[in-house]
């Protein structure tokens, strides 16, 4: 059943398919983040108790769920690695995990700018924001030990079992809002049940979020194969590819 | 358009300081892993090139190396 799948242990089959699939990322992430962005800053109405100050929402809340979203991707990669040996997954680890980090920093980033003129204070010590700073804790720590290790296929043994660890975060994140008091707001659009939005204000979230998970996966994809490149730079894959960007110089 | 004016869009209800300090800092951060991921791919491929012309290198003064070995014999 999962026959079709095996080919792309390889890494030249995986840096094919991260080929293939970069230009419909990066164009959708592009054409996604410009509709959402212009939408919520300068279309959408304005919050009745928040004013125009809950833009920042456009920002905060696509860059707080991938950088869950992210997460999970990188524990699954790590999972697929550690059981299943399979190199390429590994790489993915790598790849994903600057990622995540700089979109948990900018969750935690956007977070701040908005709360201080909504709560009075740019940082609170409560569950939502400490776990959300774990996460990014857990994302430098998985660099720090890919880094750390000269064998790389340790490194990834290493980063793979602390990225699987970290996982239990992401429901502590989740759930931080209903388990503990917090200043934070409750969730709006991820339960279940009508969300508690107006469609004008929802949309331009919705296509935020989708731009944000582009632009992820595309940067993801392109470290991936910038991975894949940099462990197996003398095999003849590499070596032929190489030699024929040579010939082409406009080649991307 | 919600905003009546641009200068009313930049001034963003008296929200400007947070919103564009929000949306500055998230752009250069992402800016900066975009510049950062491209900028590391071009340095792999220059190693590779680097590397390349190395081994050229080397392969060629071994021809000559064995060249100047086969005049020192007919000499002798």
């Amino acid at each position: 059943m999962w026959k079709w799948l095996h080919p792309y242990a390889k890494t030249e089959r995986a840096y094919a398919l991260c080929g293939s699939l970069l230009p419909w990322c990066w164009g959708g992430a592009l054409l996604c983040l410009a509709v959402g962005l212009a939408w919520g800053l300068a279309f959408a109405p304005a919050d009745y108790q928040q004013g125009d100050s809950f833009r920042i929402i456009y920002l905060h809340v696509p860059s707080a769920i991938l950088s869950m979203g992210a997460y999970s991707g990188m524990a699954i990669a790590a999972f697929i690695g550690l059981v299943w040996q399979i190199r390429s997954a590994d790489m993915a680890v790598s790849a994903i995990a600057p990622v995540g980090a700089v979109v948990t920093f900018v969750a935690l980033f956007t977070g701040a700018a908005w709360g201080k003129p909504m709560w009075g204070t740019w940082w609170v010590w409560d569950a939502r924001l400490t776990s959300e700073l774990i996460l990014l804790f857990l994302y430098l720590g998985v660099i720090a030990l890919y880094q750390s290790f000269e064998d790389k296929q340790q490194g990834a043994k290493a980063a793979g079992i602390l990225a699987l660890v970290g996982v239990v975060n992401l429901p502590i994140i989740h759930y931080s809002v209903e388990w503990w008091n917090t200043l934070h707001q409750g969730a709006t659009i991820t339960k279940f049940g009508k969300p508690s939005i107006a469609p004008d204000m929802l949309w331009p979230l919705l296509i935020s979020i989708a731009g944000l998970g582009l632009l992820v996966a595309a940067l993801s994809l392109y470290r991936l194969q910038s991975e894949m490149i940099r462990r197996e730079m003398h095999r003849p894959w590499v070596q032929a590819m190489f030699k024929a960007q040579e010939g082409n110089h406009h080649a991307f | 358009m919600h905003f009546e004016s641009w200068s009313a869009f930049w001034a963003m209800g008296g929200y400007a300081f947070y919103v564009w300090l929000a949306f500055g800092v998230s752009g250069l951060a992402l800016a900066l892993l975009v510049a950062q991921s491209f900028y590391a791919r071009r340095s792999l491929r220059r190693y590779w090139q680097a590397e390349q012309a190395r081994q050229q290198r080397i392969a060629a003064s071994r021809s000559r190396q064995q060249q100047n070995s086969k005049l020192a014999d007919e000499v002798d």
